[in-house]
């Protein structure tokens, strides 16, 4: 499917095929929607310049929704805002469906933004105007005859579900509906792209889940590229299909979202990672210790499970490979993208095999295994 | 009779005031947006421009209305023929009221959040479509007050455009009440400007307050 009858597809008409179905359709015809080409950014500091985006190399495919994550600083915002030339890079390139924007005037940038829409972590809705009249300004300004523009915001409206808010003004809105609106306008000119800048980092936990909900409904739908830059590995766990980690204006690690949450390399990616990840608890880490008191004591083990192998854990091949008592200390398993990632806290007691023994077979089952300590 | 002078006396008020406010209205908003769009980050950066202006506004905003009237002489000549009455007294309270005006119309809109320029920009707005669309409507409550406070303090001027003899409420009471030891025609004059800056505070307080949808 091209472009330009992608873009004609109506909202309320046949489902646009999903981009992985594409691919596997058509591989040849597949080309980075989005690519940076070592990319470089750097600001004039009042001491000196100060480089916040280094060597940038990335393809973004149709149809996906790629996340960008990195502390705050690392130069999320600066990459995100390049891709619509809110931003203009110092050195490198962006390519957009392989054309270079980087020397566009203003009436090109203009097309351009028309086809990439955005939503901001503040909304940034204009006060004075209403609903209606905010999601209709990308439409007025464009000169779209005003039959036109009706039709085109009252869809957008239903959409989004705000169909009885039309003359609400922003101020009299909560944050979710507000960002509903962000998204309605962001999408009114059927744009290719949409570029989501911490979209839902200043909503709570519930709203955020509906606005992830409704930006991947929207990414089957209407099978666009959706480019979102978060602090939040949960948003990425939630949505995205493919993930870079950015690290002082450079791209740390990348891939897959289950390989990354499943198996981290990077110090950063660790780190965000953390908060989501199942600590030892507490009170089994007290009683933990490095040797065995006797020889009734259990051998603690943690196992990890990546995903990589497609599998789900075996547990029944597992306790009968250890051959003892097995107690599930802590523990559990998140299905990211099909895949079945997570830890295992495992007490094993009375088996004839030795610590060295469990783990060695304890690796047959699980990525990665280790032994934590014994407890009595 | 003195009614009679009176009655004279507010019909020049809201003449001279009423002109000079229109004209600088139309010429300040103008004013105010170069000054906000060609500084530094704006969408029409032009550092000398804004330099250049701001140094002219900062100019008229230092000489006291007294002065500059008297300076403007020569021009107001040019301008309306004559350097004497209502209409000789319109051109320095333009002149005066516009950069003030300008000055406190630039505040407001410097205070439009950038994220919502940033939010058109990525629309797909174009430089114009930024300063119709989002600065002027996003700053009009803010705009409003700041024309009220222009209505007032020109109306505080125009008092001493008697000196030229525009006539006026404070001509009357300069002359009448305290040249002549006249109280009653003094304190009439005063509440009828009481009255007169309390209705224009309160009509902008309450069209500002309607306006603004924050």
């Amino acid at each position: 499917m091209t472009a330009s009858a992608q873009r004609a597809l109506t909202l309320e008409g046949a489902e646009a095929p999903h981009a992985a179905e594409q691919a596997e359709l058509h591989p040849q015809k597949q080309h980075a929607h989005v690519r940076f080409i070592n990319l470089g950014k750097v600001y004039e500091g009042p001491q000196g310049p100060v480089p916040a985006l280094q060597g940038i190399d990335l393809d973004i495919q149709r149809g996906e929704v790629f996340g960008i994550i990195g502390r705050s600083g690392a130069g999320k915002s600066s990459l995100i805002r390049t891709i619509n030339r809110l931003e203009k890079p110092s050195s490198g390139r962006v390519l957009i469906d392989q054309v270079d924007i980087g020397d566009f005037n203003e009436d090109t940038l203009v097309a351009l933004r028309r086809r990439i829409g955005m939503i901001f972590q503040h909304f940034n809705l204009m006060s004075a105007k209403t609903v209606w009249q905010n999601v209709e300004l990308p439409l007025k300004v464009a000169g779209v005859p005003k039959a036109q523009r009706q039709r085109k915001v009252a869809e957008l409206l239903a959409l989004v579900g705000l169909e009885g808010k039309h003359k609400a003004y922003p101020a009299q809105l909560s944050g979710g509906q507000k960002q509903r609106v962000g998204i309605a306008r962001a999408l009114v000119h059927d744009p290719a792209i949409l570029l989501c800048d911490e979209a839902t980092s200043a909503l709570d936990p519930e709203t955020t889940q509906s606005i992830l909900g409704l930006l991947r409904e929207i990414n089957r739908r209407l099978g666009l590229t959706i480019i979102l830059i978060t602090h939040e590995m949960a948003v990425i766990r939630e949505i995205c299909d493919r993930v870079v980690v950015l690290e002082k204006g450079q791209v740390v690690e990348q891939g897959p979202v289950w390989q990354v949450f499943g198996n981290p390399q990077h110090e950063v990616s660790k780190t965000l990672l953390a908060p989501l990840q199942q600590a030892l608890p507490e009170d089994v880490q007290a009683r933990l210790q490095p040797h065995p008191s006797d020889h009734h004591a259990s051998v603690v083990l943690d196992l990890q499970f990546t995903g990589s192998d497609g599998k789900e854990p075996d547990l029944s091949a597992l306790f009968s490979a250890f051959g003892g008592r097995v107690s599930l200390l802590h523990g559990g398993v998140e299905r990211i993208q099909g895949r079945a990632l997570g830890h295992l806290l495992l007490a094993v007691s009375h088996s004839p095999l030795s610590a060295e023994e469990l783990l060695n077979r304890a690796r047959k089952h699980a990525q990665q295994a280790e032994v934590l300590g014994y407890v009595a | 009779m003195w009614l009679d002078r009176l009655w004279q006396g507010v019909i020049d008020t809201f003449l001279m005031v009423g002109v000079s406010s229109v004209i600088a209205l139309m010429l300040g908003i103008p004013l105010a947006v170069i000054l906000v769009t060609s500084g530094k980050g704006g969408i029409f950066e032009a550092p000398t421009v804004n330099r250049v202006l701001g140094a002219f506004v900062n100019i008229f905003r230092s000489v006291p209305f007294l002065i500059l009237m008297v300076a403007l002489i020569p021009f107001t000549r040019l301008i309306v023929g004559t350097t004497y009455g209502v209409w000789a007294a319109v051109v320095p309270l333009t002149i005066a009221s516009t950069p003030f005006f300008a000055r406190i119309a630039e505040v407001s809109l410097r205070e439009v959040d950038h994220g919502l320029v940033e939010a058109a920009q990525a629309m797909g707005c174009r430089r114009w479509h930024i300063v119709w669309h989002v600065l002027l409507p996003e700053a009009l409550p803010g705009i409003v007050g700041g024309f009220t406070i222009t209505l007032v303090t020109m109306i505080n001027s125009s008092a001493m455009a008697g000196a030229i003899g525009a006539g006026g409420l404070g001509d009357i009471a300069y002359r009448y009440g305290y040249q002549r030891f006249d109280t009653q025609v003094m304190l009439t004059v005063i509440v009828l400007l009481v009255i007169l800056v309390a209705v224009i505070q309160l009509g902008g307080d309450r069209l500002a307050l309607r306006l603004n949808k924050r």
